[in-house]
């Protein structure tokens, strides 16, 4: 590297992979945020992907595309705007570049840029810089296609495993780029291809070909250096929120000393939490994939009633089929977490991008009164956290829990200090000891108002519970019209005492003034950002993020009372702010809402939170 | 069959599985009698009774866990299977029991039903089988006769029925056995076989709604009838009926035919004998699918074929896997694969 010319150092960075959604765009992006993690920086992505598997090749539909957004500094969001893209074909060029910030690098493979590549992507000139009026931007034409073919023509590799590598050729120039090491990719080759050493030995050749070239030809001028970030001390992963929230659950049932059980369906996308969960076979995870979301639910609720700790999984479609078994649940009074991984909707919608647009359905979405414990996870690494409270607050309170995550915590990813299992909070279930006479299904603790739980199987405690209402200690049928007032009191009100394991509601940056921004669940990032960003421009604002849905904090209205106007940002049309309106009708609200199946930008939020500030 | 200890059992009697709900069956309705056989059933087990659960859908037959002293799960329409599923996999001790209808199993719950045969796990499904919905006043089922007329069916039901043992057949089920709810002395016999089957077995009951569907057995079910019309099948025996125990089914070609012993030629040596164990599901489909008049209706143990179980399978995977792990606790996981230190 004897020749570079300019190395800028930069506090952060951005960088667009895009290609067709066969390119091995989201293992590009990931590799490299792998790398960019080892050597110590702070980080935050998101995959982009199409809900078809392979949309018809060279079409904006098939674009697929990751962003990874590095610096040495707290990163909070995958970033609204890439200083880089990389752009495999003239499909991911066309549908990428409103993404990139404006005279920033653009990095083509000259080859695919063919007359009928061109008009596949809607192109309507051979010359699509001019045509997308790119010319102040840092254009890269790479012959990356050729140099692949030629860099493995030695290998005897068929042609298809050929170009099936070119995605490493531009791997390897984005290293040069910003100075990474090849080393953990190449560590990952080693692993991954264990079997096969040619194929380990062609991904290096490609690379370290892209490494080489882009070196020796000095169009990448000038450099970036990010320096590590300075961040807590600790052992450090990366992890996106899916397995994040798989490895919660195991978690807590390692914890609460129970088997734990997961019946659920595939959809995107929640899919990996039950891949994952059947991965851990290790740790007597017994999953279920059932022939239908309602059934998934079933077998959860059916574990439950044996003892198990159990979950079920799904995204918003599959929780509309699961809505009559989440009532079983309330009315049975067992413990049972849902975890919706909110995308678009209605109906099928939009399957692989985040939308906060269940909140309505996991608070009310079922018959008759039916009130269960709703969260929130807000960050790739936290819903850990929040799975883990989950499955705590479900099993000591006796009651059903969603967790609400979205496609965006659930894909995204960003390093994660990992905690230590022996300072989490003990699960404590509550089992029926041996021996208790006149024991009744349906009596409840003074405090929580819970049940106590007696799985099938235990001697002495054999009982029957249902879907029809219950009689108020003994559990059997009641069709008594006081019992069933009494009765959807308690439940209610057992759920309104969760309050007691919610924290204190807090505000980030001021902590009175004109503006709260309010959000909840996977938009935190952008909301901090934007709130740093206010600040650092010389605006005053608080935030005040909210992960305990229902019950609310038991303070909530006291830090909602602390500012004149309160700004609630969802990617919805407004269902937080009128859940809030609900129940603190006092209070100035104004919302800001996005519903395009895609994150919130920091910027949109800056300005127009500045445009509040200035009105 | 349940893994259990047969301490404290021994001295079980019917009285000790019947719980102090009031049973609030219509009189005369045949459900009373299906739940005093499997109440006589049960004891004869040797499980402890902590050890059942009793688990149903909705429906009259699903009130049927309420009235049982075990453990019991009244759950919601045609669900009974998937919560019976996760029950059994999540604690394979149990000796877990699924109470349905034809409407609850064949309608609503049908996916669930031949999902779980699939899967051979370890139930014991008894469908009561009475052609109607009872608990709704009236409607027609999924296996109401074509042609029956009922409150959704004026003009008679234009939809051929499911036959459930062609269902569970067809959905690989390694048990399936049929009965009349008055006899109760067969029934037993066949719940206990039921409950020592190692995965799923489907018990058809048919069963009469006194009310909606009077009599729509009675033409095999009847006293006087039922000799000449019903087939009770037993393994290893030859498949003869009959007041006079003269009539017996032979293969002819690939067709199920009814003969009379000595007449045509045909002696008891040409009679079939009975092979519930045999693994080609041919012949016990053809069985399952007499119907009256052209034939007897089959009533016994039809099916009885010994494969490993859902849960069965689980638990070996577990064990198997786990000993080859390297982790021993979850800090053990959260730190595996790539990790970096910031110092």
């Amino acid at each position: 590297m004897s020749k570079k010319a300019d190395v800028i150092e930069r506090e952060e960075v951005v960088v667009r992979f895009a290609g067709d959604s066969g390119d091995g765009m989201q293992l590009t992006g990931t590799l490299f945020s792998d790398t960019s993690a080892f050597i110590g920086n702070d980080l935050s992505t998101f995959p982009d992907y199409p809900s078809e598997i392979r949309a018809p090749q060279g079409t904006i539909g098939g674009v697929s595309g990751f962003q990874v957004h590095f610096g040495h500094k707290q990163v909070n969001t995958p970033g609204d705007y890439a200083d880089v893209l990389v752009a495999m074909n003239p499909a991911a060029l066309k549908a990428n570049v409103k993404m990139v910030k404006s005279g920033g690098t653009i990095i083509v493979d000259q080859d695919s840029f063919t007359d009928k590549n061109l008009r596949k992507a809607g192109y309507e000139t051979d010359d699509p810089i001019k045509e997308d009026k790119l010319e102040g931007y840092n254009i890269i034409k790479a012959p990356v296609t050729t140099l692949t073919k030629e860099t493995l023509k030695d290998m005897g590799l068929d042609p298809k495993s050929i170009l099936r590598s070119k995605n490493m050729f531009a791997l390897g120039m984005v290293y040069w780029l910003f100075e990474r090491p090849l080393k953990y990719t190449e560590q990952f080759f080693e692993q991954k291809f264990k079997k096969k050493p040619k194929v380990i030995e062609a991904n290096k050749k490609v690379l370290e070909a892209g490494y080489h070239y882009a070196e020796t030809v000095e169009l990448l001028t000038p450099t970036y250096k990010i320096s590590p970030a300075k961040i807590e001390k600790g052992t450090y992963r990366n992890i996106d929120g899916n397995r994040a929230t798989a490895w919660g659950f195991i978690a807590a049932a390692e914890k609460a000393g129970l088997q734990l059980f997961c019946g659920s369906y595939p959809i995107t996308p929640a899919s990996e939490i039950l891949q994952e969960l059947s991965l851990r076979r290790d740790f007597g995870v017994k999953t279920f994939q059932a022939e239908d979301e309602i059934a998934g639910i079933c077998t959860a609720l059916g574990a439950s009633f044996a003892g198990s700790m159990a979950v079920t999984t799904t995204s918003g479609p599959g929780l509309a089929l699961k809505s009559e078994a989440l009532g079983l649940a309330v009315m049975a009074e067992l413990p049972l977490v849902v975890v919706d991984v909110q995308r678009g909707g209605p109906s099928t919608g939009l399957p692989t991008k985040p939308e906060q647009s269940d909140l309505m359905q996991a608070l009310y979405g079922r018959n008759g009164e039916s009130p269960v414990v709703v969260l929130a996870a807000s960050t790739p690494s936290n819903c850990f956290h929040y799975s883990y409270i989950a499955a705590k607050i479900a099993v000591e309170h006796m009651v059903p829990v969603v967790l609400l995550t979205d496609g965006f915590l659930a894909n995204g990813s960003e390093p994660w200090k990992i905690p230590k299992m022996a300072e989490y909070p003990d699960i404590k279930p509550p089992i029926v000891p041996p021996g208790e006479e006149d024991w009744m299904p349906y009596a409840r603790d003074p405090e929580k108002l819970s049940r106590t739980w007696a799985p099938a199987g235990t001697p002495g405690y054999e009982h029957r519970i249902g879907g029809l209402e219950k009689d108020e200690l003994k559990g059997s049928v009641s069709h008594n019209p006081h019992n069933h007032e009494k009765m959807t009191y308690l439940r209610e009100e057992k759920v309104n005492r969760v309050v007691s394991e919610v924290p204190d509601q807090t505000i980030e940056g001021d902590q009175e003034g004109d503006v709260l921004l309010v959000g909840w669940g996977g938009t935190y990032g952008h909301l901090r950002t934007a709130l740093d960003e206010l600040h650092k421009e010389g605006y005053q604002a608080g935030l005040s993020h909210f992960n305990y849905i229902r019950p609310l904090p038991a303070n909530t209205s006291e830090v909602l009372g602390k500012f004149k106007r309160i700004l609630v940002c969802e990617l919805n049309r407004g269902q937080f702010v009128d859940y809030l309106k609900m129940h603190y009708p006092d209070f100035n609200y104004l919302q800001y809402n996005k519903v395009q199946g895609q994150p919130f930008t920091t910027i949109e939020i800056k300005e127009h939170v500045k445009k509040l500030l200035e009105a | 069959m349940a893994n259990n200890n047969h301490q404290d059992s021994q001295q079980l009697t019917a009285k000790d599985f019947k719980s102090d709900q009031e049973v609030r069956w219509c009189p005369g309705c045949g459900d009373h009698a299906i739940m005093n056989a499997i109440q006589r059933t049960l004891p004869e087990l040797g499980i402890p009774r902590e050890k059942f659960a009793f688990i149903s859908g909705i429906g009259c037959s699903s009130r049927f866990p309420y009235y049982m002293n075990t453990y019991g799960f009244h759950g919601i329409h045609g669900r009974a299977s998937a919560i019976a599923s996760g029950t059994k996999t999540a604690n394979p001790e149990l000796s877990v029991w699924q109470i349905t209808g034809d409407g609850d199993s064949m309608a609503i719950g049908g996916n669930h039903l031949i999902h779980t045969v699939r899967r051979n796990i370890d139930l014991n499904i008894v469908i009561f089988n009475n052609e109607i919905y009872g608990l709704t006043k009236g409607q027609y089922s999924p296996t109401s006769k074509l042609g029956a007329v009922t409150k959704t069916s004026p003009y008679g039901t234009i939809e051929n029925p499911f036959q459930p043992g062609e269902l569970v057949i067809g959905a690989q089920g390694k048990f399936f056995a049929r009965s009349v709810d008055i006899n109760m002395k067969l029934n037993q016999e066949i719940f206990l076989e039921a409950e020592k089957h190692q995965g799923t077995a489907v018990v058809e009951i048919l069963q009469n709604c006194v009310i909606y569907n009077d009599k729509a057995h009675a033409v095999i079910a009847d006293k006087k009838h039922k000799d000449d019309r019903q087939l009770v099948l037993r393994h290893g025996e030859p498949m003869i009926f009959g007041r006079e125990r003269d009539k017996g089914i032979v293969l002819e070609g690939l067709k199920l035919k009814v003969v009379e012993i000595g007449k045509d030629g045909y002696t008891e040596d040409d009679i079939l004998v009975h092979d519930a164990k045999t693994k080609d599901p041919g012949l016990h489909l053809m069985l399952a699918n007499m119907q009256y008049p052209d034939y007897p209706v089959a009533v016994g143990i039809i099916r009885s074929v010994e494969s490993d179980t859902y849960e069965n399978k689980m638990d070996n995977q577990i064990k198997a896997i786990r000993e080859q792990s390297e982790y021993t606790c979850v800090d053990d996981l959260l730190h595996s694969g790539n990790t970096w230190e910031v110092k």
